[in-house]
């Protein structure tokens, strides 16, 4: 044992009765503290799925998932979530919305100030102290998600979970969220399971990328290490040998070994 | 020409180009004359509008059915109603504002007391499957009667016309706010519930945090077509329960054969509407997010 973050024989079947359907089938996998760890794969290949188990969402048919050796039966702060879309409140301000996780995670073990100042602290860490008094709806959707990284953050989560999390940006904001990002794991080391479909933000934020194989009955098909030093620069990777290799080692695994079931259609 | 940065001022170019331009209007007329463009069709349409309704009465009070009234007659009696609105002689006898005030207090008392009641069940229903399947056909068999086939009802469990008035409001106000209420809850995202989830939200905070800001623009909504649904039925409720309100006053003047009365209660009860709505609508502005 000794991991940190198990997910063991994990299988999820939808329908059980009528026309059972099964997503994920054995997926076995073991994260270290403080590891960035990509799950990548084509659409439907189960990896939400597989995120929204760990997060608690979603209870596993088989296997089980263990935070710290403890069973994950439920979801909590803990295992905080950054939603693929931000899910933010649209009726609170952008500092009620990171207030509301704080309140409920130290409300007892904190006082009213020092709540307050970890809230405008951890909107400081993404960038976002400007905007505190406005509503979801008066900021870009790149801020937003700024904002559901804070959110996360400030809950002190043992593991971040993030669903997408740039999945919906223009390819300019996905870029700075990235950086952003990993500035913020240069001084906090997370431990972080991000789900991505893109092969380059999966290279350049990852210490291992898990690649999925194609759904129904999805599973883990390779996992791989990314040998790159921190802090990562992406100017400086964009000639490197090393970012070139992983990098095609992702898309030989997505695009020649695991087509999607429908490319020759489409 | 080579790209300028915005902040600096063009001075080497501006003064050139200026020379040559004819000296543009101030900015201030300008503009208020495009604001004038804009709104003068809303004065201008609407007025021609009522031009041509005023020429179709005044053709069919003269020429088609003369026992219509004029329209010069109507507006002295509109004048003569509406100059002295506060002068009460006897309950049988009263200025216009106060048959409007009756009648408002009928449709506020029906309008409150179906609020208590239909936005509970409306989160009932919404958030408990098991009371939408078995209230829901009930619902659906009553929504579509006219509310004034309750009046009898009202009258028999009353035995008195004020509180059966005030019970057809509350038949008339509850069914929208049950069922917006209910289709507010059910479209709450399920990004919300997951949020809950996530925070741990207990169900009290759940209904304080989540529940009840999401579903308020619905409610909301439910009460505003309430209002004017309501706001409808009491004229004609009044004219069969009777006593003061601006539905009985038409009936009344109605066997007066004041007809003119009549035409200008008709105008009286739209502007009373017309303000409902605009009421309901800004403690929607001030209370719905989706409109931020």
């Amino acid at each position: 044992m000794g991991a940190y973050l198990s997910i063991e024989g994990v299988g999820i079947t939808f329908n059980p009765r009528k026309s059972p359907t099964p997503a994920l089938v054995g997926v076995d996998l073991k994260i270290q503290k403080g590891e960035f760890v990509s799950i990548i794969g084509h659409s439907g290949c189960g990896k939400s799925t597989l995120l929204n188990i760990v997060a608690g969402l979603l209870k596993p048919t088989l296997g089980g998932v263990f935070l710290e050796s403890k069973l994950v039966d439920a979801p909590g702060p803990d295992r905080a979530v950054v939603f693929q879309n931000h899910s933010l409140l649209p009726w609170l301000t952008v500092y009620q919305n990171v207030r509301l996780a704080v309140d409920k995670v130290f409300g007892k073990t904190r006082t009213d100030t020092e709540r307050d100042e970890w809230t405008l602290h951890n909107l400081n860490l993404v960038g976002m102290s400007h905007a505190i008094a406005k509503h979801p709806s008066e900021i870009s959707g790149g801020m937003k998600q700024r904002v559901g990284i804070a959110r996360a953050l400030a809950m002190e989560p043992k593991v971040l979970l993030m669903d997408e999390p740039f999945g919906a940006l223009d390819a300019l904001n996905r870029a700075r969220l990235q950086d952003a990002l990993m500035q913020i794991q240069n001084t906090l080391h997370n431990t972080v399971i991000m789900i991505t479909h893109d092969v380059d933000e999966a290279v350049l934020l990852s210490d291992r990328i898990v690649m999925m194989t194609n759904g129904p009955a999805a599973t883990i098909g390779e996992i791989l290490d990314i040998p790159l030093e921190r802090p990562r620069k992406r100017l400086d990777l964009a000639d490197d040998a090393t970012y070139a290799h992983c990098r095609g080692e992702v898309l030989r695994f997505l695009y020649a070994r695991h087509r999607p079931a429908d490319a020759d259609a489409a | 020409m080579t790209s300028v940065p915005v902040d600096e001022p063009t001075a080497t170019s501006a003064p050139n180009l200026q020379s040559t331009l004819p000296t543009p209007p101030s900015p201030r007329l300008a503009r208020l004359r495009e604001r004038a463009a804009e709104v003068l069709p809303d004065i201008v349409l609407p007025a021609i509008t009522f031009l041509i309704v005023l020429l179709v009465w005044h053709v069919i009070a003269n020429h088609v059915a003369t026992g219509f009234p004029g329209i010069g007659e109507t507006w002295a009696r509109g004048v003569e109603l509406l100059s002295n609105p506060f002068y009460s002689n006897g309950p049988n006898d009263m200025g216009l504002f106060w048959q409007v005030l009756y009648s408002l207090g009928r449709v506020t008392a029906g309008f409150v007391l179906a609020a208590i009641v239909g936005v509970p069940v409306g989160f009932l229903m919404g958030s408990s499957a098991v009371f939408r399947r078995g209230w829901a056909p009930l619902i659906q068999i009553l929504r579509p009667v006219s509310p004034l086939a309750w009046l009898p009802i009202g009258l028999l469990l009353f035995r008195a016309v004020d509180p059966s008035a005030i019970f057809v409001i509350f038949i008339t106000s509850i069914w929208p706010m049950i069922l917006n209420t209910a289709s507010g809850v059910e479209a709450i995202p399920k990004d919300y519930r997951n949020v809950a989830a996530v925070l741990r939200l207990n169900r009290i905070e759940m209904v304080r945090h989540i529940l009840l800001p999401a579903t308020l623009p619905y409610v909301l909504t439910g009460m505003r077509l309430s209002l004017g649904i309501a706001w409808m039925v009491i004229v004609a409720a009044e004219m069969l329960t009777g006593g003061i309100g601006i539905g009985f006053f038409v009936w009344d003047e109605w066997n007066n054969l004041n007809v003119p009365s009549i035409i200008v209660a008709i105008v009286v009860i739209g502007v009373v509407g017309i303000l409902l709505d605009t009421g309901m609508n800004l403690i929607q502005r001030r209370f719905d997010y989706t409109h931020r």
